[in-house]
């Protein structure tokens, strides 16, 4: 490919090729300060055009890799950092065999972890961008990789994805050098990625044990309540893309996982509230 | 090296991944993941020397493969339930037979569609009993690609499972009806092996035919990197039986498929170094080069190169399937819809 960069982010490298300069120098910009990455890669994200003639005429991105969604629709050029993300995203959610995969977002205090999962639009990701700058270190914000082997939970901090209403949250707690460019008009409204902190990245290849799960909703009024084990299992099967594929490995995992970890659904109205309940959760469950 | 040559050159000699360096890893992983070869490759290179980092990722391909098989088995047997009553021979085709049989050919095999041959007077009857047993259409019931499949195929429309999510091609012969040569599909069946758990497997020779057929007398060669290191993992198997070859000949010759067979056997011998029998294999082409090209075209990113080798493949692919006048109306029908 014409254009390359690799990424470490906790065990997981990234090789990205590219059609384009743009999408990598947005890319590196965003990912400064990470370690240097392993010479031998995970994955191979691959930006291209998506015909021949769309390098430079009204030139769209497709994502491609290692792993492939059939039919996925292509991208604006001016999205090529977003493509870049979504492409790593698919790798680990199509191609990661080594970890259990759970979409959810994760916080690390005094060596344990919390796990905050939910749909799309429950504001996990804003709650552990928040938590990350106030006392807590960020895992990461998509995936969270639990091991097959220990059951410990691995970090794997990527950029964080702020969309629409929790931008301007962020950027009133976060120097404006960790952000990347404001991607308006994407298929998910606008996103803007945030860098996590100097703490975060120093501490990427730590391991934490599971202490805590929350299933977080925002735009509710301030509501917890304990969640059983069956339902915490069922949950975490449907917000994990790896589950069926990794078999009786994967059952084990997530089994030692629910035994071992207390779990709470919390509905919340604002940041601030949603802070204040998490700690307190945790307080209890230490 | 480039991406397919060297899934192909670690294949063939697996003690030269001592001497790869960092970026022939990215490149030999990446192309390998592409031509749904590292399950393979990674039991290939089971025991050799490679760095810490490749060892992580090939157990990791190791495991999947393991578990790929269990998905295989499984889906052969939950098929088998639901055909039992029906009373007809259900032979498995290509991957399932390797994993189901226990084949050289299925170490480290990626297993994607279960394929099965059943008797051609069976066909509704099999349709109806999957349908019952939570398989669904994919195509449309009735519109041209289901009555084309139907018309002109050598297997039904492809089914899908409900729940499991795997799908199924249910084959009545080895290559479309409208395909120059006519493979003798009775024979196929009435000389298939029982195995264990009540299906059945192509006899050693058969195998040979149904996959030199798959790739060189149908089809435009996409994943035939794939196709062509089964050939070679079966012959290895198969030439232990000092009869094998005359056997090979004999049924190449009656399924109508000798020059796909021997081209099979050439292209095996070019790129794996497998041992054949140049009585049956015939003498190098020029043409066997193009067809060598094809199966290689693949760079250290995991992308298509050549296109236009690839083209006249994919054109071939049609030409090799249909008369002119109905490949005409079918790219109208394609291009229209």
């Amino acid at each position: 490919m014409r254009h390359s960069l690799s990424l470490q982010i906790g065990p997981v490298a990234f090789r990205i090729g590219s059609a384009w300069r743009a999408p990598l120098e947005a890319l590196a910009h965003l990912y400064q300060g990470y370690p240097q990455p392993e010479r031998i890669c995970d994955f191979t994200v691959r930006l291209e055009p998506e015909r021949p003639w769309r390098r430079w005429l009204r030139p769209s991105v497709a994502i491609a890799g290692d792993y492939v969604l059939p039919d996925a629709a292509p991208m604006a050029l001016a999205h090529g950092l977003l493509a870049a993300e979504m492409g790593m995203n698919l790798q680990m959610a199509l191609g990661q065999k080594s970890y259990l995969l759970l979409h959810a977002a994760s916080v690390e205090k005094d060596g344990r972890a919390l796990i905050l999962t939910g749909e799309s639009g429950a504001g996990k990701s804003t709650l552990a961008a928040l938590l990350g700058e106030r006392g807590w270190r960020l895992m990461g914000d998509e995936f969270a990789l639990l091991d097959l082997a220990d059951g410990r939970l691995r970090a794997f901090p990527r950029a964080v994805s702020l969309k629409n209403g929790a931008i301007a949250v962020m950027e009133a707690e976060v120097d404006a050098d960790r952000f990347g460019p404001v991607l308006a008009g994407t298929p998910k409204g606008t996103i803007r990625h945030v860098r996590p902190n100097k703490r975060a990245l120093a501490a990427m290849a730590e391991p934490a044990r599971p202490a805590l799960i929350l299933f977080p909703r925002f735009g509710e009024a301030a509501a917890a309540r304990g969640v059983g084990q069956a339902e915490v299992f069922m949950r975490l099967t449907q917000s994990s893309t790896n589950y069926v594929a990794l078999g009786g490995a994967g059952f084990e995992a997530l089994n030692g996982l629910v035994a071992a970890c207390p779990a709470a659904a919390i509905d919340y109205p604002d940041a601030a509230t949603a802070i204040d309940m998490v700690e307190g959760l945790w307080e209890q469950a230490a | 090296m480039r991406g397919g040559r060297l899934v192909a050159a670690v294949l063939r000699a697996p003690e030269i991944a001592a001497r790869l360096a960092g970026e022939e890893w990215n490149a030999l992983i990446a192309a390998a993941r592409a031509e749904q070869l590292i399950g393979s490759l990674a039991c290939r290179l089971d025991g050799h020397d490679v760095p810490e980092k490749v060892e992580r990722l090939l157990a990791a391909a190791r495991r999947d493969a393991a578990q790929q098989r269990v998905q295989a088995l499984w889906e052969a047997e939950m098929t088998r339930r639901a055909l039992a009553p029906l009373g007809i021979p259900v032979v498995l085709l290509k991957g399932n037979a390797f994993h189901a049989a226990g084949l050289a050919a299925s170490t480290g095999r990626f297993v994607g569609d279960l394929d099965i041959l059943v008797p051609r007077d069976s066909l509704e009857a099999v349709e109806a009993a999957l349908l019952a047993a939570g398989w669904e259409r994919l195509k449309e019931a009735d519109g041209y690609d289901d009555l084309y499949y139907r018309r002109w195929m050598h297997e039904l429309p492809p089914l899908i499972h409900r729940t499991r999510d795997r799908m199924i091609d249910v084959h009545h012969t080895i290559l479309p009806m409208t395909a120059r040569p006519r493979p003798d599909a009775d024979a196929l069946i009435a000389d298939s092996i029982a195995i264990d758990g009540g299906l059945r497997i192509l006899a050693p020779a058969d195998m040979i035919v149904h996959a030199a057929a798959h790739l060189f007398a149908d089809g435009d060669l996409a994943g035939g990197l794939r196709n062509l290191w089964d050939i070679d993992r079966l012959l290895r198997q198969f030439a232990s039986d000092p009869a094998f070859w005359g056997q090979l000949d004999d049924r190449a010759r009656r399924h109508q498929l000798g020059p796909a067979v021997a081209r099979a056997l050439r292209l095996s011998a070019r790129i794996y170094d497998t041992p054949v029998d140049r009585a049956v294999a015939g003498r190098d082409r020029l043409v066997d080069r193009l067809f060598a090209a094809r199966l290689l075209a693949r760079n250290g990113w995991g992308q298509p190169v050549r296109p236009l080798l690839r083209f006249a493949f994919f054109v071939r692919s049609h030409w090799l399937r249909m008369p002119p006048l109905m490949l005409a109306r079918h790219l109208w029908v394609k291009a229209r819809g």
